[in-house]
């Protein structure tokens, strides 16, 4: 089982690339990754699943925290790509409703 | 260095001169003296490169090459075993956290099944390794019976506390016990005051009253439940919005609610159950449902032991969670 994560900056969205499967063995290198990202207010991230084929509650954990960070320092952040079933593990969670989810809509934190 | 240079030239000709017992015990004493003063395995080389040098001076030119290679060994070699030995007390330690948390879930967070004439419950929850990350409480008055099921993201002591801070929550929420909704919304400010930001839980509470003959129930972010109807012998889900506990301080929850008829169950589970990981073309809950359906006749203890059974061997005695289910069967 392998994950990677890197990032490219491109037009003022840093784009964040996530391959792998995120589990509890794989969701450290994930956060590592996550919390390397410096952001500045207005700073706009989006980040591809594109190629992550299974994430656990875990790695939920990692993307809930990260989503709470770039929210408190001023910037935006938006996850693509998303499979149907991470789209469907999104939506259980009630996270769909809180985080930016592929264009769907967005509730802000209170 | 210098005078343990000189110690050692001494331990060494003393040795070279006569092999006798007394000077190899010199230089096993000598060790001890090495090890207090942490000198590293390449220095230890060194010293008797130096010595060497110093009592056979002729000899020495063909040897040089040799013992520098073996000094730029034993530096990789003292730099493996620190790191080898740093992992394995960073290991001992983790293990001790695990055991303290097993031990709290073991003495602060035991529940015991109700007994009700209305509805029968069984319940097995089961955890992949020592500390079970899921975590069941019933509370029940002479109105209802209630359930909460969690699965609690994090590992060790962190998570076992935050399961008896549900646990206490609920407990002091009692007289509430038959409003899920307000259950939900308490039990996610606690949480969501003493946790870190990627630790949360997830939570489906249900309760039946027998006044109403119904069944309430509320989910924070939690796997939908399963409704078996006797009359029509079918599956549905129960499903429920609401957004996991701990993530926002002012969520709010919502309160369903379904009549229980004869021999109807609610089944409750955590993603362990339903979790197959194995591609989008299982129909995981389908899989479940069937397995329930075939025992469906059995008192619902024996109903979460052959789910159990069944799905274990199902992942060929692999499961990859922790693995929880509660049967709630109407008389």
């Amino acid at each position: 089982m392998d994950m990677k994560v890197y990032f490219k900056e491109d037009d003022n969205v840093l784009r964040g690339y996530v391959e792998g499967e995120i589990d509890a063995y794989t969701a450290p290198q994930l956060r590592d990754g996550l919390e390397a990202v410096e952001v500045t207010e207005g700073l706009n991230i989006e980040v591809d699943l594109t190629n992550v084929s299974y994430i656990d509650s875990t790695g939920l954990g990692i993307f809930v925290a990260f989503y709470k960070r770039v929210q408190r320092e001023g910037g935006n952040v938006r996850l693509t790509g998303l499979s149907e079933r991470i789209k469907h593990l999104f939506k259980i969670t009630g996270l769909s409703e809180l985080m930016n989810i592929e264009g769907e809509k967005k509730v802000k934190l209170s | 260095m210098e005078e343990l240079e000189r110690e050692y030239h001494k331990i060494l000709s003393d040795y070279i001169k006569d092999q006798n017992e007394r000077n190899l015990y010199i230089g096993q004493n000598f060790v001890r003296q090495l090890i207090r003063r942490n000198v590293a395995p390449e220095d230890v080389v060194s010293l008797h490169k130096e010595a060497v040098e110093e009592i056979f001076p002729e000899e020495i030119e063909g040897l040089r090459t040799a013992y520098d290679f073996l000094i730029e060994m034993m530096v990789h070699y003292g730099m493996a075993l620190r790191e080898h030995q740093s992992l394995i007390q960073k290991q001992a330690e983790l293990q001790i956290e695990m055991n303290i948390a097993a031990n709290v879930q073991k003495t602060m967070l035991q529940t015991t099944i109700p007994t009700s004439e209305q509805v029968e419950i069984g319940m097995v929850s089961t955890p992949l390794k020592t500390v079970n990350g899921d975590y069941v409480h019933f509370i029940e008055d002479d109105r209802y019976v209630g359930v909460a099921v969690t699965d609690v993201v994090g590992k060790g002591v962190p998570a076992a506390l935050c399961m008896s801070m549900v646990k206490y929550g609920l407990e002091t929420m009692r007289d509430s016990g038959h409003t899920p909704s307000r259950v939900l919304s308490v039990l996610n400010r606690i949480v969501e005051q003493n946790v870190d930001d990627s630790m949360f839980i997830s939570m489906f509470y249900g309760c039946y009253v027998p006044r109403a003959n119904k069944f309430y129930y509320g989910s924070a972010g939690h796997e939908p439940a399963f409704l078996y109807r006797a009359q029509e012998d079918k599956f549905y889900d129960l499903e429920a919005n609401g957004i996991l506990l701990g993530i926002i301080p002012t969520a709010e929850y919502i309160d369903n609610e379904v009549v229980l008829h004869k021999d109807d169950m609610v089944i409750v589970v955590t993603d362990g159950v339903t979790e197959f990981r194995q591609g989008d073309d299982i129909d995981e809950r389908g899989v479940v449902a069937s397995l329930i359906n075939d025992v469906k006749h059995l008192a619902p203890q024996q109903i979460c032991e052959y789910l159990y059974r069944e799905l274990e061997e199902l992942h060929e005695f692999n499961l990859r969670d922790d693995f929880t289910v509660v049967v709630i069967k109407k008389r």
